[in-house]
């Protein structure tokens, strides 16, 4: 009960604010309306409804890192935390205060995307529902990277890290935007040693039905999500201890 | 029953002592101030009493609960409002009161007078649906008092609650924490030494984390032999009262 009224606290600061409906919502819709007309006057391949969208979704969430971190660093910036550190809140209420509110939020974000993706053309199926429940362990992973970014960096130093770095990260070491192997070397081997390729691989098998093919991904993906989450407990416990 | 008990309290970073062997007692209902010059200890003592820092030595008893062992019965007697503005800017007035009450889990009945009752009290009701973040500085204080005292807290840790406001505004808190005086236990701490002897029952002044005297204000004044109050802060911190 005090843990949901902590995270419904959370939701409503996130969800009131413009830039996440204009990062969060607008700008992946954006990139699947302006990617789809590319691909309507030069056919690319990687373009194709059914491959951009997975991908889409998977960038999308990098902006939920940026609002976890966003309103954790903002909280301990203002002393908000310091207060509800001396109130009956446990080490618990607040990590899974922060986590879970953005959780459906993610959810949100990835259905709507597949909505407008199928008005442009992506065919209905069951696999749909598939790729937005399976977008549940990838998000965990982007919120657990939130966690960790707002405990350790300040307000300011998170719209650097999270905003631009983490962004361009999740977007050239993905495979979205452009085909790994037509770089190949030292930077795909980089790309397939994080978790944002394995994201997208695993949502793209999905869309198509490939069940077969979701793995080794969705080990990487819950294995980097688990990882992260572990970290982040210990710097936000460590974190509060120095308040 | 002492309200507050603290016994050699002692907090150490690394090299520097920043409260040093604390010992001082504060009865139930008294409005007890913390004065010294920055880095004297005032808010480290807070911290350490609202188990937000651990002490490094010595421990301290709220309503007979130590703050080193029993951290949980501490925390449902004390309300803290912080030096900075300590509310969520997004929600409105009448948000930020209901977040408290729900992490201290008021049912909805309780919350909900809780919230008429304080919102009258502290002059709160014509800002209430109105953002957090989009009022004054006055305003936000106010809000943060009321955030603190929405959980009945049998002990209050006001740290430095008129910094920063204007004269008005801070005439408009010391009324309102005038009519808490007795009813709830108020540790404060300030710089302006006019509010601490207007308010105070009593004023302990501290300087490189040690407590250099503990009384009334006009016994303070007595033993730095001035009519003035702040002579006498300066009198005591640079050891040159008698």
């Amino acid at each position: 009960m005090k843990m949901l009224t902590f995270a419904r606290r959370n939701a409503k600061e996130i969800l009131r604010d413009p830039l996440t409906l204009a990062f969060g919502l607008g700008f992946p819709l954006i990139l699947i309306l302006l990617m789809s007309a590319i691909q309507a006057n030069i056919p690319v391949p990687l373009f194709e409804i059914a491959h951009l969208t997975p991908g889409v979704t998977v960038f999308g969430l990098s902006f939920m890192t940026l609002f976890s971190a966003s309103l954790i660093a903002k909280d301990r910036g203002s002393a908000f935390l310091q207060r509800l550190y001396a109130t009956p809140l446990s080490s618990l209420d607040f990590i899974l205060g922060y986590t879970l509110p953005i959780l459906p939020i993610a959810v949100a974000q990835s259905f709507i995307c597949y909505l407008v993706a199928m008005m442009l053309g992506l065919e209905m199926t069951v696999n749909i529902l598939f790729a937005v429940l399976f977008i549940i362990p990838v998000s965990l992973l982007f919120i657990a990277l939130g966690l960790l970014f707002g405990s350790i960096l300040t307000d300011k130093q998170v719209g650097g890290i999270c905003g631009a770095l983490l962004t361009n990260l999740s977007a050239w070491l993905s495979g979205i935007w452009f085909d790994l192997a037509l770089v190949g070397g030292a930077f795909k081997k980089i790309a397939y040693a994080l978790p944002f390729v394995h994201a997208v691989e695993l949502e793209r098998a999905l869309l198509v039905g490939d069940f077969a093919a979701i793995f080794p991904h969705l080990w990487w993906v819950i294995g980097y999500a688990l990882a992260c989450l572990a970290l982040a407990v210990f710097l936000f416990l460590r974190q509060m201890k120095t308040q | 029953m002492s309200a507050i008990k603290i016994e050699g309290l002692t907090k150490r970073y690394h090299d520097t002592v920043a409260v040093d062997n604390l010992s001082l007692s504060i009865e139930e209902g008294e409005l007890f101030s913390l004065l010294g010059v920055n880095g004297a200890g005032k808010t480290t003592t807070i911290k350490m009493l609202s188990c937000l820092a651990a002490p490094t030595a010595g421990d301290a008893y709220l309503f007979g609960n130590s703050i080193c062992r029993d951290t949980a019965a501490v925390k449902s007697l004390i309300a803290v409002s912080p030096q900075e503005t300590a509310v969520a800017r997004g929600l409105s007035v009448r948000e930020n009161l209901a977040l408290i009450c729900g992490v201290y889990g008021f049912t909805k009945d309780k919350s909900a007078a809780k919230i008429t009752e304080l919102t009258e009290a502290l002059g709160l009701s014509a800002v209430i649906d109105k953002k957090a973040g989009k009022l004054s500085g006055g305003w936000q204080r106010r809000l943060s008092i009321a955030m603190a005292l929405i959980s009945e807290p049998k002990i209050l840790f006001l740290d430095e609650p008129t910094l920063g406001l204007d004269v008005i505004a801070r005439s408009d808190l010391w009324d309102i924490i005038r009519t808490l005086k007795g009813k709830v236990t108020i540790i404060l701490t300030t710089h302006y030494m006019e509010e601490a002897e207007a308010l105070s029952d009593r004023i302990a002044i501290m300087r490189d984390g040690r407590l250099l005297i503990c009384d009334t204000a006009a016994e303070i004044k007595r033993t730095a032999d001035t009519d003035s109050f702040e002579e006498a802060f300066v009198r005591i911190v640079k050891g040159v009262a008698k």
